[in-house]
């Protein structure tokens, strides 16, 4: 049997295995009589077809196979998605293919704009609906475009979603197939969703609607309006009315969302007859399938359009403890994205901004033991609420820049497909600014002996006046660097501390990284370039919109890391208290017992015992890493001896020409990242600090090395390979301590 | 990965694997040659057979420094990342047969078809004493382990 892409109503009830589960129940819907927007189906055949002709299926198997799928992170699992995207974006149509397409593509629809989705294999069927893990392009026009969008449809069988429940849907680069279904565009006034039975009650129904396209509806941006229907009478049990204000329109190529007029947001998109209308077509899919059904539908020119007919799924997609159905929900749309930034600049940064300096300026030292317990308790309380806002808005925000990199690959094609990064980098975060002003005091340094003299031997620089005033301002902006949960250093010892850093910076060449690249500006020309008329402002609207997500990636973090190192000094100044009076050690006491104990003299916390040192080495005699693989996150070559940092004793032991080392860039390590010859990073993905720093300052950089900070050791001469994601430990240096004598 | 794994994993190639690339020094230069073989529990010492006339016995004699290559291709795109591919450094001696009974045994059993061959009186059974193993998984992914 031939499975040539076909009409849709040429499916046959035995196609399933051929073309997937949408395009099946669309055929069936078509049938047994329902009114379905014109469409073509194109089997798993073409998609096999596409990947073994343009080599895909194999590069694709040696992108999964760069590191242990249980090893990944979710943010890797959407760099490798993103690199699988822009193979697809970047392969060609073997040539009989295109031409069946095109020829199909032409008679069907000619000029008219459609809907380009996805018909995977497991798709729709009863078990699980797994809905949203596939791409879906609403209003795509011409064949070239409709085209490249059944590419991009296929690339979304690699989705980081679809990454995420691999396991459940056997994804596997041998087996896995996406069929494609094209349909006309139907430009409903109304659209919604229909529960044909309740979840609540088998007597009833359920009818969500809002005013045109159902994209606001189904990704959240548009609220709907809310019935609960009887399914004998159809009698209207209840009617949650939405605040309209908005609707989903086709655009240029895509969709906008417009304001509505009052007279459309003063009623409900269904009246009683469309409701009537929804409920019977809900009822008909039931009986059609066997099985309750949930039904996507438009209303256009008065009459009913089935879009799509599902199982209703009682399994959930995930478990509540799983923290996958989390991270499915940080990929937003730009609409939300816009909500959130608004959130993150009107109230939680200069919130987090003004606490942290109230924080800042108070002093502790004449509290009372209770007076200094409902401090501490205070701070807590307040890292506590603002590392939820980070959790809730801030990290989410972060899509923002992911979102733009996907338009970004999708139009201008590039090679590399964290092109977009140059586009985003060079911008002023605080990082940026923090090292620059390290950077001009080590250039004073520099330009006086004497004052680095001074500074090595630990004497007053009052004989140099501008230099002490910056010192002063950076630690006044910046406070002491430390970590949260570390001890912070008494003030005299910060500004040893960085004073020493300066020193080191001075003995090195002036940086001049971090300034805009002029190949930045002309990619944003040639990017904007790509959009015509008012979809130009959209670009502009992304951009903007992903350089904010860009720069709050890093400074949301700087802001979150002062109130953090706050609250410890609070915690800090308690636990001292509690070591002069009648504890031995009170180090290991947790935040919040410290303060009970400070209130409660005959309360004894269980955990005040000293910490577990911890061991030299924790490489196991005899296995030396020779070569290490990670991602490649920061092109360049960069030789050095380690330096692992994972306190800020380490950091500020940091030398110039050294290899960071570490488990996870904190914020604070920023600083002497000017100074590293290179970055090794346990934790991975293209869009974290470490990645993003690293290429803001050119510094070649190998993020996603499992076990990075375990099996190199500081000292051991290791090569930083950013271009091909490796890092190679010099065998006699990796040599263990036994056979070095 | 720890040093367990890396031990069981070379075990477990090394049960599966008939064959063995065993790089010698000729007086050109690198000599290459397939051999089967055979390697203790204890994954010190490699075992092979070769007939004392052939070039690779000449060459080890001379300079007993080997390598030895195991790897698990199968001849398909998705060895590069799935193949897992061990050298192993060491120096080669010749052991009599006579006094090995184990050794000819457990050779034996992994290969049944060599049998008239390992007897053969004209076949020297060869131990290659591992100094290290240089271990290869998803390409680029290298770990050093040390025998001594």
């Amino acid at each position: 049997m031939t499975t040539r892409p076909r009409p849709l109503k040429d499916v046959g009830a035995g196609d399933r295995s051929c073309f997937g589960g949408k395009c099946y129940a669309l055929a069936e819907l078509a049938r047994g009589g329902f009114r379905i927007p014109d469409g073509i189906c194109i089997g798993f055949d073409a998609y096999e077809q596409f990947v073994s002709e343009s080599s895909l299926k194999a590069r694709i198997q040696f992108e999964m196979g760069r590191k242990k799928s249980e090893d990944m992170r979710w943010e890797e699992m959407w760099d490798l998605a993103l690199r699988i995207r822009n193979m697809f974006i970047n392969g060609g149509f073997p040539a009989d293919l295109r031409a069946q397409l095109t020829q199909i593509i032409k008679e069907t629809f000619g000029e008219s704009p459609v809907v380009v989705r996805s018909s995977a294999a497991a798709e729709d069927s009863s078990e699980r609906s797994f809905a949203g893990l596939h791409e879906s392009y609403v209003n795509v026009k011409g064949t070239d475009s409709i085209l490249d969008h059944v590419k991009l449809v296929w690339a979304s069988l690699w989705s980081d979603r679809a990454l995420l429940y691999r396991q459940e849907l056997g994804l596997s680069t041998e087996s896995s197939v996406m069929g494609v279904v094209v349909q006309r565009l139907m430009p409903g006034e109304t659209s919604g969703v229909a529960f044909s039975r309740s979840p609540d009650s088998r007597e009833s129904a359920l009818i969500e609607a809002v005013h045109g396209l159902n994209q606001g509806l189904v990704d959240g941006t548009v609220e709907p309006d809310h019935w609960v229907v009887d399914r004998a009478s159809g009698t209207v049990l209840s009617h949650h009315p939405a605040e309209r204000h908005q609707a989903m329109m086709p655009a240029g190529e895509g969709l906008e969302m417009v304001d509505l007029d009052s007279a459309r947001a003063g009623r409900p998109p269904l009246d009683e007859t469309g409701l009537m209308a929804v409920l019977e077509m809900a009822l008909r899919a039931e009986e059609v399938f066997g099985s309750p059904q949930d039904v996507e539908w438009t209303l256009a020119g008065g009459e009913i359009y089935t879009l799509q007919s599902r199982p209703i799924t009682t399994l959930r997609e995930g478990r509540e403890d799983d923290q996958r159905t989390w991270y499915l929900t940080l990929t937003r749309s730009f609409e939300n994205l816009k909500v959130l930034r608004e959130r993150i600049e009107t109230r939680i940064i200069p919130g987090m901004e003004r606490e942290a300096q109230e924080l800042e300026a108070a002093g502790m030292e004449w509290l009372t033991d209770s007076g200094l317990a409902d401090e501490i308790d205070r701070r807590i309380e307040a890292l506590d609420r603002w590392t939820k806002a980070y959790w809730a808005d801030c990290i989410p925000f972060a899509h923002g820049m992911r979102l733009f990199g996907q338009v970004y690959n999708d139009t201008v094609r590039p090679a590399d497909p964290y092109e977009f990064m140059e586009v985003l980098s060079g911008q002023q975060t605080l990082g940026v600014e923090r090292n620059r002003m390290l950077d001009e005091m080590a250039a004073m340094v520099r330009s006086a002996p004497e004052l680095a003299r001074i500074l090595r031997q630990g004497q007053s620089t009052g004989a140099y006046p501008q230099f002490t005033a910056m010192l002063d301002s950076f630690l006044e902006k910046y406070g002491a660097i430390s970590r949260a949960g570390a001890e912070e250093p008494p003030p005299a010892e910060a500004r040893s501390k960085v004073a020493g850093l300066v020193v080191e910076m001075a003995g090195r060449e002036r940086t001049d990284a971090a300034r805009p690249s002029r190949n930045a500006e002309q990619l944003v020309r040639a990017f904007l370039m790509k959009f015509e008329g008012s979809r130009q402002d959209f670009a502009r609207d992304l951009l903007e919109l992903a350089r904010a997500s860009y720069r709050w990636r890093d400074d949301d973090n700087i802001y979150l890391a002062r109130i953090e190192a706050e609250t410890a000094r609070a915690v800090d100044l308690g636990r001292r208290r509690l070591t002069e009076g009648d504890y031995e050690y009170a180090g290991g006491i947790p935040p919040e017992d410290v303060s009970r104990a400070l209130r409660d003299p005959g309360y004894r916390p269980s955990v005040a015992r000293e910490p577990a040192a911890q061991p030299e080495d924790r490489r196991e005699q005899g296995l030396r890493p020779r070569q290490l693989t990670g991602l490649p996150a920061g092109p360049g070559i960069g030789t050095g001896a380690a330096r692992v940092v994972a306190d800020s004793d380490d950091l500020y032991a940091f030398k110039s020409g050294e290899v960071l080392v570490c488990d996870a860039i904190e914020p604070e390590m920023t600083l002497v990242v000017p100074l590293a010859a290179g970055i090794v990073e346990r934790r991975g993905g293209m869009l974290i600090h470490g990645a993003i720093v690293a290429r803001e300052y050119g510094i070649p950089c190998v993020t996603g090395v499992p076990d990075a900070a375990v099996l190199i050791r500081s000292g051991d001469r290791v090569t930083v390979d950013g271009y091909l994601g490796i890092v190679i430990i010099d065998e006699d240096s990796a040599r263990p301590a036994a056979d070095s004598g | 990965m720890k040093k367990q794994e890396i031990k069981a994993l070379l075990s477990d190639l090394f049960t599966r694997q008939h064959l063995a690339v065993l790089a010698t020094q000729a007086p050109h230069g690198p000599y290459t040659t397939l051999v089967g073989f055979v390697a203790t529990q204890d994954l010190r010492h490699i075992y092979f057979v070769t007939s004392r006339s052939t070039r690779k016995y000449a060459a080890l004699k001379a300079d007993p420094r080997v390598s030895m290559l195991i790897d698990s291709r199968t001849n398909r795109t998705s060895d590069f990342r799935d193949a897992v591919a061990v050298t192993a450094l060491g120096e080669a001696r010749e052991i009599e047969k006579e006094g090995a009974k184990q050794t000819v045994d457990s050779y034996i059993a992994k290969h049944p078809h060599l049998e008239d061959f390992v007897l053969s009186p004209s076949c020297a059974l060869i131990r290659v004493e591992v100094e290290k193993y240089i271990v290869v998984t998803r390409f680029q992914q290298v770990m050093t382990l040390d025998m001594e």
